[in-house]
């Protein structure tokens, strides 16, 4: 087999979303490979159960009846990374939490995703300048969404769990856009920092994040 | 309650030549604080806690204080001898002189203790170490209330006094393979700033130096 994926899919027909649409309002289901996994997938989207700060209580909030975030087929919060496929970064990551992060985030199983919820986790928050804040999760793993907020509501939370499960729906699953959990040669691993004798070993990841450089148009 | 000073009364009667002051506060609270000699500290903290009028069984609260090298600047006030054949009637004439004198830093940790049983307190404690460098040892409180043992913990870890007696003198919020103290003021953070987009004081100051062409705040009311 020449084609290196494990999914060799059929080219998908050449009918829009629309005309689509319509043809199942007359009772005719016609789909792809590629819709059905990305529907399947992006419908039960199951999060890690860990939370870190004051995030965390509104990420609770919404796994309750009142937002009740099992409309979205993402109440099944599992105490194990291994059963995972969702890391919701709910609070300030501390420079000693974080290399337990990234080894929860390694041990979850492909596919899996990750949601920055607030301003601690994309960026330390108000605890920006702090001595023991790390300046966002994205330093050491890929984020999918990034949900500001301080705290965001749980209507936040589940406005980014739609965004992902858009993210997700728009997957292909083959070719060179496939997502990593597709791709053999990306690894879903990722370095976990060390503690070092003034801040952490190193202190971000390259590979994910680089400092931005300021574009300055006179 | 008994008054600070009336406190230190009884502590001098009780252990004569130990080395007892009030420190006052000026402020509205007006929370004076009692200032113990290392030497005598345990003693005196188990006097507090047992003695019948004070009853102080709850340490509520340990922090610490960082004091760095500061230099006071005193007048004194001398009068001059009067010159022979002056009038006799003249006012005094007063000599001014401005000393400068260098108080060294030093790290103090102060205890707030309650007493839940008489319903009464808080009585203030200050310990203070030689200086800021190598003796920085003071005794731990945490024999007499076990609550102060993550607190003198923190202590130690953000301010770096260290406690003999404690039962496990571990950092507690920092891991272990950090050598600084945050919570000095000479601490010097790692130069890990990254780009914000309205920088302001401090802040300003470490972006132009990581990104030169960081103009300066724009004035209040100018024009964009
Ligand atoms: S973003 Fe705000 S609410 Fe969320 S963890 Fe940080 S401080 Fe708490």
């Amino acid at each position: 087999m020449s084609d290196a994926t494990p999914f060799p899919a059929p080219a998908a027909p050449e009918i829009s979303a629309a005309e689509r649409d319509e043809l199942r309002r007359h009772g005719i289901l016609l789909t792809s490979l590629e819709e059905l996994y990305n529907w399947g997938r992006s419908n039960s989207v199951w999060p890690l159960q860990f939370g870190l700060a004051c995030c965390a209580i509104e990420m609770i909030a919404a796994s309750m009846a009142r937002f009740d975030i099992a409309r979205f087929g993402s109440e099944v919060f599992r105490p194990s990374p291994r059963q995972a496929d969702l890391l919701i970064v709910s609070g300030t990551v501390t420079k000693k939490m974080a290399p337990q992060v990234v080894r929860l985030w390694n041990q979850m199983p492909e596919p899996k995703y990750c949601i920055a919820m607030g301003a601690c986790a994309i960026s330390g928050g108000p605890f920006k300048q702090g001595y023991n804040v790390l300046k966002g999760i994205d330093r050491f793993i890929p984020v999918d969404v990034y949900i500001p907020g301080c705290p965001p509501r749980p209507e936040a939370l589940l406005h980014g769990l739609m965004q992902l499960q858009e993210q997700i729906r728009a997957q292909k699953i083959s070719g060179p856009e496939a997502p990593r959990h597709l791709r053999p040669e990306a690894s879903g691993e990722f370095p976990v920092p060390e503690f070092g004798g003034s801040d952490l070993v190193p202190p971000r990841n390259p590979a994910v994040w680089q400092p931005p450089t300021i574009v300055r148009t006179e | 309650m008994e008054t600070p000073e009336q406190i230190r009364e009884r502590i001098l009667a009780r252990f004569p030549g130990a080395e007892v002051n009030v420190v006052t506060n000026p402020g509205p609270a007006a929370q004076h604080s009692l200032l113990l000699g290392a030497a005598h500290a345990v003693a005196i903290a188990v006097f507090l806690r047992d003695d019948p009028v004070l009853r102080l069984d709850t340490c509520s609260n340990v922090t610490g204080v960082d004091w760095l090298d500061r230099e006071i600047v005193e007048t004194v006030r001398k009068p001059l001898p009067t010159e022979p054949g002056s009038d006799p009637a003249a006012p005094a004439r007063i000599l001014e002189e401005k000393i400068k004198r260098l108080v060294p830093g030093h790290l103090e940790v102060v205890y707030h203790l309650y007493s839940v049983a008489l319903k009464q307190g808080p009585v203030i404690l200050r310990l203070r170490t030689f200086d800021r460098g190598a003796n920085v040892t003071l005794p731990s409180l945490t024999p007499v209330w076990r609550a102060c043992e993550f607190q003198e913990r923190e202590v130690f870890d953000l301010y770096g006094v260290k406690f003999t007696g404690h039962p496990d003198l571990r950092r507690i919020l920092m891991w272990d393979e950090f050598q600084h103290h945050p919570m000095r003021k000479d601490y010097v953070e790692p130069d890990d700033y990254e780009w914000e987009p309205t920088p302001h004081d401090a802040v300003l100051d470490k972006a132009r130096r990581h990104y030169p062409a960081t103009p300066a705040a724009p004035q209040e009311g100018a024009a964009p």
